[in-house]
């Protein structure tokens, strides 16, 4: 075994100390959150770095919905859940069709849609949130879930097809016209040929419009507000609205919300560095 | 990665494969119909209305003589220019950490990304309360080091916009410190091995190979995250709400405070008078990637 030089000591030493702020730094608000959740009320306003008697009873609370702020807490957890389920499978299929169509069948007008589409994606949501939440009132969907589903749909697609298009680009055109040579049909060709080969990216993509909708905060509180409409952080939002909130089973609750994404996020993560954050940017 | 090597021009070489197809162009237009439909209804109808809505001139009156909204206006200027770029130094810095190969820095870095995962409202809060004079964390902590009271963070306006600054920071770099990651793995390694043959500095290193070759994707993620921080609702509304007396607000909340205050009009022109800002920054970035 070599004896480490004395260079190697300082650079390992130089190493760790910007990696220890760093770990501080990204891990200081969720341990914060962590923290509370598993302290009774006392302990939580205390200032302690470890709760003396750490406890799961928060988590009972939230999920016996023994408290006035979290009566609705399922229902809002079915809320959260199903609206962003709805949006990662409409804009799955949206978008799919879309990046098919213009890819694969070269529609005419397609590359004028993708520019369209770009535009939008590059529109902060914030700047759209206003007049976003006017239109779905001319609509008449204000409260309604699919106010929030199809608004985010908006947000979500022209990213979505702005990827899957780059993905489809690269199929080679052999496989279509080979399929074409063995009598498929266009729709044969897109569910049989396109549809299993475009995968991965799909994944991705439904992934990233699934974890879109659940994280919405904006949108949500804009176009949602009866109690039992609303999603999950809107209602984490309404608890800073009291001034004796109840931060410890308010972080808990956030805690509950916060695992399902990081969960996926990190179940998926092969899909996601690969297909989204390098397609982000394109160097 | 490969994605953004694609060159739509080379992919499909020859001639279209819609002019052998007999019914493919219906078919092109009935897939397309979906997404032309929620781009008619929910992006041009209301963008229309909304400058519709932003038409009178005596609105922008009004907003000229509003004080929050000069404010505003400052403080979005000072999170897009000093917020952003100094948060991309830190995440080009680094991205220079990370690609060490070292185990604990591979675990570090799928820590390091956990701010990105998980949705920004919880942790927002929970700043929110580690801020608070009384109770909060912090101010405790500086309380049992020095003997002193902390500083009332979220009540002075420079501080809690810096925190709200902070705070975007700490969401956001994971995701910028991965993508200048990419980057940096890009650079061939034998340009390295070369530079270290002649006794390069770690400075010239950087100099006239890191740099070089990452400049235009640098400049490329700054101009994507200045467009995007300018939609930053969340960081500001529910750290500081605005407050106090409305000193903190950034465009994006200063919307939704008009809608609040039912002055819908002043909503949409506060949004207009941000185009002559974001139009041009959206149009390079499409320039950039529509090729």
């Amino acid at each position: 075994m070599k004896l480490p030089t004395l260079r190697d000591v300082g650079t390992e030493a130089r190493l760790l100390l910007i990696g220890i702020p760093v770990f501080i730094w990204t891990m200081l608000p969720i341990y914060h959150m962590f923290l509370f959740a598993i302290s009774p009320k006392e302990d939580a306003f205390s200032g302690k770095l470890w709760p003396a008697h750490p406890t799961l009873h928060n988590f009972e609370i939230v999920f016996n919905q023994q408290h006035y702020f979290l009566r609705d807490f399922w229902i809002q957890f079915w809320n959260s859940l199903v609206i962003a389920v709805s949006v990662g499978a409409l804009t799955l299929f949206i978008a799919t069709a879309a990046a098919f169509s213009i890819s694969r069948l070269r529609v005419p007008g397609g590359r004028w849609v993708m520019n369209f589409a770009l535009f939008t994606y590059f529109i902060p949501a914030a700047f759209l949130a206003v007049p976003m939440y006017r239109t779905m009132g001319n609509y008449g969907l204000l409260n309604n879930h699919w106010a929030l589903i199809l608004a985010m749909v908006t947000i979500a697609s022209p990213y979505a097809i702005w990827v899957l298009k780059q993905a489809s680009d690269k199929l080679p055109v052999e496989l279509d016209e080979a399929a074409i040579m063995d009598g498929a049909t266009t729709l044969q060709l897109f569910r049989l040929v396109y549809i299993p080969l475009m995968m991965p990216s799909l994944v991705a993509i439904g992934t990233y419009a699934l974890l879109l909708a659940w994280n919405e905060y904006l949108y949500a509180f804009l176009l949602l507000s009866k109690d039992t409409e609303v999603t999950l952080p809107v209602a984490l939002g309404n608890f800073l609205a009291a001034d004796d909130s109840p931060w410890e089973l308010l972080m808990t609750t956030g805690f509950i919300y916060a695992l399902p994404p990081a969960a996926i996020y990190y179940a998926f993560k092969r899909y996601m560095v690969g297909g989204l954050t390098a397609g982000a940017v394109k160097s | 990665m490969a994605i953004t090597l694609s060159n739509p021009d080379h992919a499909i070489p020859g001639a279209p494969l819609s002019a052998r197809l007999t019914t493919p162009q219906v078919w092109g237009i009935v897939l397309l119909a979906p997404y032309i439909l929620v781009f008619l209804a929910f992006v041009v109808y209301p963008v229309c209305y909304g400058l519709w809505l932003a038409r009178h001139p005596s609105s922008y009156v009004a907003l000229y003589n509003d004080p929050i909204f000069a404010r505003a206006a400052i403080n979005t200027l000072i999170f897009l220019v000093i917020g952003i770029n100094f948060k991309m130094l830190v995440a080009l810095f680094l991205s220079g950490f990370f690609v060490q190969s070292r185990a604990w820095i591979k675990w570090l870095s799928v820590l390091f990304i956990l701010p990105w995962a998980v949705p920004s409202i919880p942790t927002i809060l929970s700043v929110r309360f580690m801020l608070n004079p009384e109770w909060g964390m912090i101010n405790q902590i500086i309380f049992k080091l020095t003997g002193e009271d902390g500083p009332n963070w979220l009540n002075d306006p420079t501080v809690a916009l810096t925190m709200a600054i902070v705070m975007h920071i700490w969401k956001s770099l994971p995701f910028w410190t991965l993508i200048l990651m990419t980057g940096r793995l890009a650079i061939p390694h034998d340009l390295f091995e070369a530079a270290d043959v002649d006794g390069a500095s770690w400075w010239q290193k950087f100099r006239f190979i890191t740099w070089p070759s990452m400049r235009t994707l640098y400049l490329t993620c700054t101009l994507l995250s200045m467009i995007w921080t300018l939609g930053d609702f969340n960081s500001v509304y529910l750290l500081t709400g605005g407050g106090p007396a409305d000193l903190t607000h950034v465009l994006a909340t200063l919307g939704i405070r008009y809608l609040r205050l039912d002055q819908l009009d002043m909503s949409m022109a506060a949004i207009v008078c941000a185009l002559p800002l974001v139009l041009p920054l959206v149009y390079f970035m499409m320039k950039r990637l529509s090729r």
